[in-house]
């Protein structure tokens, strides 16, 4: 019971547990988490996201301690557009792999999560170390490399209003482009996408692996620019997973993975605070993400499987 | 030179190689009935808990039958959904694994006298096999180590024979190129899958229990370290075969072991570029296999 309140106070309870802690620990989970719909949605298993955040957010590093004295909105700018295509360059790698290589997305993102684990931890003790080189871990960013705060006085920065925009945009272009149309039929039957639909299917797949991989190299990039101000080795403790249950308990739909990213940011805030006060470990709540996706998994098959049973 | 780095070298990869080893046999083994089981890295976990927790209550023996009986269980929870519910392997694996990592997470920090934090656990070291060991070089390397690298002697031919000449390794292989096939042929898939996972479960587990038992001697949170997905690679490096398999897990043994010869020697190579290296290596090798399908047909579907 007193874990429970602890828990409460820590993710809804006041003005600051929702803006300081809630929706900022929401934020990564809202890139990633549309990341894997996108690809989801195209029919790629893509369980790089981890990976690819990790690309993201050593492109906008580097951008924000390579440009010292630009302006500020500049820097934010080119940190940005660095964690994107990071991200998306991680991403095209297995995305080139599937396509020339017939190698499976699910293997070679996999190697690649391992790989960028690999890169960062080189990075933060080699090329993007701080000055005094006894932390692993970069300079801290200049105030202009540091994203804008939303609300005077809470933690809650710039990424976060980015990904809502970018869930908005998802959510069209899926749903009213020619574009989106083409991803989904993809998705659904890349059979049938290409015999009936006339479309080309591995250029499709290629290019929503490449955006899918963006998504998560901006999670990155609002990571390092909003919250640590500085590259660190454990500048993810697993979002590129927890992704995956974001994304599915959505159903894919960008629009609820607003929702679902700001339920599981409630969850990882509340779980923080429950450690804090009533001593129940944060790593509990791993117990109710792995539930919630199995549930998830449990009634979706469950629910085909009556629709079936009704259609017959 | 042999005495101070060539024979402590081998003898690492030798120890990093044993416990992924297990893991990438049980996945090998998943893999051929058509399984990716992405839950493996959470039967490790399992199994160095259950294997803590048991050897405190049993001694050592009954700590790897515990380890075992732990990475089974978690993937029995793995097998109900991919094979009786038919969900989707890819996701109940992560979830599999993030539960297992949860829950032995807050067992760790909510009873951490259950698995043995602050004592000492009954461990396995190694034991020398008489003449074999006093070989020179190879003895010290191959027939210095613990049981549970015996065990692995013995169990990688013992599953090379059994996948290739005996009738259940037909029909496992058979279930993981073309299940309809095999159904034809009048074997039950999903069975066979179901026990194919078990398998991979309980090999996972005793990839824990080795991990605890033989080698790091205490339990600790996330101490399955990414072994789970390695084993995946090491398979995949292995070309889906068990001989293959065990070179592969060799390899991965070898490179991490590389990293702490480069840091005793002081030079100025970065570590995480042999930390990365085995990974590159398989991404190399998919690419360049191409034209030869090694994967079984039906993987993860």
């Amino acid at each position: 019971m007193e874990a429970l309140l602890a828990f409460w106070d820590g993710a809804f309870g006041s003005t600051f547990a929702v803006l300081s802690a809630t929706l900022v620990r929401a934020t990564p989970l809202l890139f990633v988490g549309l990341a894997v719909a996108l690809a989801f949605r195209a029919g790629l298993l893509n369980i790089g996201a981890e990976g690819q955040l990790i690309l993201g957010a050593i492109g906008a590093s580097a951008v924000a301690l390579g440009m010292p004295g630009w302006p500020r909105p500049l820097v934010v700018l080119c940190m940005l557009a660095a964690g994107a295509l990071a991200g998306g360059f991680w991403a095209g790698i297995a995305a080139v792999l599937r396509r020339r290589f017939h190698v499976l997305e699910v293997i070679s993102t996999i190697m690649l999560n391992f790989i960028a684990a690999a890169f960062v931890s080189w990075m933060v003790r080699g090329p993007l170390q701080e000055p005094t080189r006894v932390y692993p871990m970069s300079e801290s960013f200049a105030a202009a490399a540091r994203f804008p705060f939303l609300v005077p006085g809470q933690r809650l920065h710039l990424g976060f209003a980015l990904g809502v925009i970018a869930a908005g945009c998802l959510w069209f272009v899926l749903r009213h482009t020619a574009a989106g149309f083409r991803i989904r039929a993809v998705g659904a039957g890349p059979r049938a996408a290409a015999s009936a639909g006339g479309i080309d299917v591995s250029r499709v797949t290629a290019r929503a692996f490449i955006a899918s991989g963006a998504l998560a190299g901006l999670a990155g990039a609002s990571e390092v620019g909003g919250v640590t101000w500085a590259l660190y080795e454990g500048i993810s403790p697993g979002y590129g997973y927890t992704a995956i249950a974001v994304a599915l308990l959505a159903r894919l739909d960008p629009r609820w993975v607003v929702a679902t990213a700001i339920g599981f940011g409630a969850l990882e805030a509340g779980g923080a605070a429950m450690q804090r006060t009533a001593g129940v470990p944060a790593v509990a709540v791993q117990i109710v993400t792995a539930t919630t996706l199995l549930a998830v998994l449990g009634a979706t098959r469950w629910r085909a499987r009556r629709r079936r049973e009704a259609g017959a | 030179m042999l005495e101070l780095l060539i024979i402590p070298f081998l003898e690492a990869t030798i120890r990093t190689a044993t416990p992924l080893a297990f893991a990438a046999l049980g996945e090998l083994v998943a893999e051929r009935a058509g399984v990716i089981n992405l839950g493996m890295e959470g039967a490790i976990i399992a199994g160095c808990l259950g294997g803590a927790a048991a050897a405190l209550a049993g001694g050592s023996g009954v700590g790897y039958l515990g380890a075992a009986a732990a990475g089974l269980a978690l993937a029995a929870v793995f097998a109900v959904f991919v094979v009786r519910i038919g969900s989707d392997q890819i996701i109940t694996g992560t979830a599999i694994t993030v539960l297992g990592l949860g829950v032995t997470g807050t067992v760790f920090h909510l009873a951490p006298a259950l698995v043995g934090v602050g004592e000492t656990l009954p461990t396995t070291g190694p034991i020398a096999v008489p003449l074999l060991s006093r070989i020179p070089v190879i003895g010290r390397v191959l027939f210095t180590q613990p049981a549970p690298t015996y065990a692995l002697y013995a169990l990688v031919p013992l599953v090379a024979w059994w996948m290739r000449h005996s009738h259940a390794g037909l029909a496992l292989r058979a279930v993981g190129e073309s299940p309809a096939a095999a159904a034809a042929a009048g074997v039950a898939s999903s069975r066979v899958r179901a026990l194919a996972i078990a398998f991979s479960g309980a090999m996972g587990g005793l990839c824990g229990g080795t991990l605890v038992l033989a080698q790091v001697g205490s339990f600790n949170e996330n101490m399955s370290a990414g072994r789970g997905f390695i084993a995946i690679a090491i398979v995949v490096l292995g070309r889906w075969t068990p001989w293959g398999t065990a070179g592969a897990a060799l390899v991965f043994g070898a490179a991490f072991a590389l990293q702490y010869l480069v840091q005793s020697l002081g030079l100025a190579l970065p570590y995480q570029l042999f930390l990365a290296m085995p990974y590159v290596l398989t991404l190399v090798l998919l690419a360049t296999l191409r034209g030869r399908a090694v994967a079984p047909a039906h993987l993860g579907r």
